[in-house]
C-alpha cells in the first residue's frame, strides 16, 4: 500500500475531524475561563454581601466608627468618600475635557503636542501609590493644604486625569469631519465649531470616560494613605451648604477625612473576627457602587451610539 | 470711505476680529489644561528625586543597592532596597503565570470564536473585573483565597505572596485580554482568509497566523500587565504581610515596595526623618521599574498599530 507517501481520503478525513476537534477543545476551555472569571466576580460579590450581612442596617450608615465592631459605621466614611468625588470630578471634568480639546480640534502636528500626547500616556501607567508620593511631598507639605479633603481630591483628580482625556478624545474623533467643515463653511470660529457642533455630539463619551474615572477613584486607597488620611474620625466636615449668605462654606475643602476604602482597609487590617464582618459590609457597599457606576457608564454608551445616526 | 467699509461690513469685521481674538484666547486656555500633565509628570519626577536626594545624603548608594536588609523602622537601621525588589518580583512572577495564559486564551478565544453579540456583551462585564476597588480585592486574598490554600498546604502562612499574586493576577487578566485583542483584531482579515483557503482549521488559523501577526501586540499587552502587577499596593499591603524579606518564595510572607510605602504612611513619622523620606526613595525605585515597563510597551503598542 502506498499509505505511506500518500494519505487516503479516509486518513485525511480523520486528521480533519481530529482538527475540528481540537477547535471545539479550545472554544471549550476559552469559554471556561471567561466565565470562570465572571463567576469569581460573582462569588467575590456575594461572599462580601453574606459575611457582611449581619452589619446592614440603618445604624451602619449613621455612625461613627467605634473601638466596638457592633457600635462602628460608615457614617464619616461615606461623607468624606461624597466629599473627595466632589473635588476630583470638579477638578478632573474641565481639564480633562479641555486638554482632550486642545489635543484633538486645536493641537498643531509638532514635538511640543508629542510630549503632551505621551505624557498622557504615560500618566496612565503610573503606579497610584505614586500619585500618593507627589500629594505628600507636594500638597500636603509644599502647598500646606494639609491632609484635607482638598488635597485627597486633587490627588484623585489628577489620577484620573488620563482616564477623561483619553475617553474625551475618542468621542471627538468619532464626530465625523463633515460636521466641523458644514460649520467652518457657515464662517463659525474653531471655538464655535467646537462648543456648537462637536462637543455636543460627544457628551455621552465624556460623561463614560467621567463616570468610569469616578468609579476608578472611589475605590483608590493606597495613594490616600499615603497623604496620611485617618480612619478614627468620629466628626463630620462643616456642611458645603449654609442657611445663611452666601449659603456656600469652604471650610470643608481643609477638614481632614476618612474614606469609605480607608475604612474598609483598617477593618480588614484587624485580628479581631467581628471587624471583618463591618469590612466585608463596607466592602460589599464598594463593590456595589462601582459596579453601578460602570454599569452606568455601559448604559450611556450603548444609549448614545444608538441615538446617533450621522 | 470706500463702499466696502460701509457701517454694516465694518460691524462684521469687527465682530469676526473679536472672535478670532476670542479663539486665541481660549486656545491658550485649552493648551494651559494640557500642560496639566506635562506638570504632573514634571513635579511628580522633582518630589521623587528631591525627597530621594535627602535620603541619599544619609544612605549610601551602594548600600542602597547592595545590603540585603531593610529595616528602616528598627532601632538598628538598614536600608537595602533588595528584600522589597525581591518581594515585588515575586508577587508580580505569580500573577503574571495567572494572567498571562488566561488573558491570551480569552483574547484569542473572543478575538476568533466567539459570535459578535456575545464579544460585545461579554467583553464589558470582564472589564469590571478591573474596576472592583484593590481593597476589596485585598480582602478576598486575605479572608477567601489565603484558607483555601490552606486546605491545600496547612503550613502555609496566613500572610502571603502566593494569595496576593493569585488574586493580582485576576485583577490584571481583563488588561491583558483586552490589549491582546485589539492587537489580534488589528490583524488583516485577508490573512485569515488566506489560511482557511489552504485548509486550516480556525485554530491553526488563531495560533500560526494571527497570534505571530500580533506579536508586538501580544507583548505590549504583557508587558502592560507585568507593570500593573508591580505598582499594585493594597493586595499586597492587606495579605502578603508587610516584613521585608528577602526571598522568592510566594509562600513566605514579605513587603513588597508599595507595601513598605503604605506601612510608613500608616504611621506618623515627622516629616524629616529618614523613615518618611525612605518612602520618596523605595517610590523612585518603583517608578522607575513601571517606567522602564510603560515605554516598552509604548513603542510595542505604536508599532503594532502601524503595522498594517
Amino acid at each position: 500500500m502506498a499509505a505511506t507517501a500518500h494519505l487516503t481520503l479516509e486518513e485525511i478525513r480523520k486528521g480533519l475531524s481530529w482538527r475540528k476537534q481540537l477547535d471545539k477543545l479550545f472554544i471549550a476551555i476559552g469559554l471556561a475561563l471567561l466565565f470562570g472569571c465572571l463567576g469569581i466576580l460573582a462569588i467575590l460579590f456575594f461572599d462580601l454581601v453574606r459575611d457582611g450581612s449581619s452589619r446592614f442596617g440603618w445604624d451602619f450608615f449613621t455612625s461613627f466608627p467605634s473601638r466596638k465592631a457592633e457600635n462602628a459605621g460608615i457614617l464619616s466614611a461615606a461623607v468624606g468618600t461624597m466629599l473627595i468625588m466632589l473635588v476630583t470630578a470638579l477638578l478632573a471634568l474641565p481639564i480633562g475635557v479641555a486638554a482632550a480639546i486642545y489635543l484633538e480640534e486645536y493641537a498643531p502636528k509638532n514635538w511640543f503636542t508629542g510630549i503632551i500626547e505621551i505624557n498622557v500616556t504615560n500618566l496612565a501607567g503610573v503606579p497610584s501609590i505614586i500619585y500618593g508620593l507627589l500629594a505628600l511631598g507636594l500638597f500636603v507639605y509644599q502647598f500646606n493644604f494639609g491632609q484635607s479633603v482638598l488635597t485627597a481630591g486633587m490627588t484623585l483628580g489628577l489620577l484620573i486625569l488620563p482616564i477623561v482625556i483619553v475617553a474625551t478624545r475618542e468621542s471627538l474623533r468619532a464626530v465625523p469631519r463633515a460636521i466641523r467643515e458644514a460649520a467652518y463653511g457657515l464662517g463659525a470660529t474653531r471655538w464655535e465649531v467646537t462648543k456648537d457642533h462637536v462637543l455636543p455630539y460627544s457628551t455621552g463619551g465624556i460623561l463614560t470616560g467621567l463616570i468610569l474615572g469616578l468609579s476608578r477613584a472611589i475605590g483608590e486607597t493606597a495613594p490616600i494613605i499615603t497623604i496620611g488620611a485617618l480612619s478614627f474620625i468620629a466628626f463630620l466636615p462643616p456642611s458645603p451648604v449654609t442657611g445663611e449668605f452666601p449659603f456656600l462654606n469652604f471650610e470643608w475643602l481643609m477638614s481632614e477625612f476618612t474614606a469609605m476604602p480607608i475604612q474598609m482597609f483598617n477593618w480588614v487590617s484587624r485580628p479581631d473576627q467581628a471587624f471583618q464582618a463591618n469590612a466585608a459590609a463596607a466592602g460589599a457597599i464598594l463593590l456595589g457602587m462601582t459596579l453601578a457606576m460602570n454599569a452606568v457608564a455601559i448604559w450611556i454608551r450603548y444609549r448614545f451610539r444608538k441615538k446617533i445616526s450621522w | 470711505m470706500s463702499k466696502a467699509n460701509s457701517p454694516i461690513v465694518t460691524g462684521a469685521f469687527a465682530s469676526l476680529r473679536y472672535r478670532k481674538n476670542r479663539d486665541r484666547i481660549i486656545e491658550l486656555i485649552l493648551l494651559s489644561a494640557g500642560l496639566v500633565a506635562v506638570f504632573t509628570t514634571v513635579a511628580i519626577v522633582f518630589v521623587l528625586f528631591y525627597e530621594s536626594a535627602a535620603f541619599f545624603e544619609h544612605v549610601p548608594i551602594r548600600d542602597f543597592i547592595t545590603d540585603t536588609m531593610w529595616t528602616p523602622l528598627f532601632a538598628d537601621a538598614r536600608y537595602g532596597i533588595m528584600p522589597l525588589v525581591a518581594g515585588t518580583l515575586t508577587v508580580t512572577g505569580v500573577a503574571v503565570l495567572v494572567a498571562i495564559p488566561v488573558g491570551t486564551v480569552i483574547a484569542i478565544y473572543l478575538s476568533e470564536f466567539a459570535p459578535h453579540h456575545l464579544r460585545e456583551s461579554v467583553k464589558p462585564v470582564l472589564e469590571l473585573l478591573g474596576a472592583v476597588p484593590t481593597v476589596v480585592y485585598g480582602y478576598f486574598a486575605l479572608l477567601m483565597v489565603t484558607p483555601q490554600l490552606q486546605k491545600i498546604w496547612p503550613d502555609l502562612p496566613g500572610f502571603n505572596m502566593l494569595s496576593a499574586g493569585l488574586v493580582i493576577g485576576l485583577m490584571i487578566v481583563p488588561y491583558v485580554a483586552s490589549v491582546s485583542e485589539d492587537a489580534m483584531r488589528a490583524v488583516p482579515k485577508y490573512m485569515r482568509e488566506g489560511s482557511y483557503a489552504m485548509g486550516a482549521t480556525k485554530m491553526q488559523t488563531a495560533l500560526r497566523v494571527v497570534v505571530p501577526g500580533a506579536f508586538s501586540g501580544l507583548a505590549a499587552a504583557y508587558i502592560l500587565g507585568i507593570s500593573r502587577a508591580v505598582g499594585e499596593t493594597m493586595v499586597v499591603a492587606i495579605a502578603a504581610g508587610m516584613m521585608a524579606n528577602l526571598t522568592f518564595n510566594p509562600t513566605e510572607p514579605a513587603a513588597t515596595i508599595t507595601a513598605y510605602i503604605v506601612q510608613v504612611s500608616l504611621g506618623d513619622l515627622p516629616h524629616d526623618s529618614i523613615g518618611y523620606q525612605s518612602i520618596f526613595a523605595a517610590g523612585l525605585v518603583l517608578m522607575l521599574m513601571t517606567l522602564v515597563l510603560n515605554v516598552i510597551g509604548f513603542f510595542l503598542t505604536r508599532r503594532f498599530r502601524e503595522a498594517y
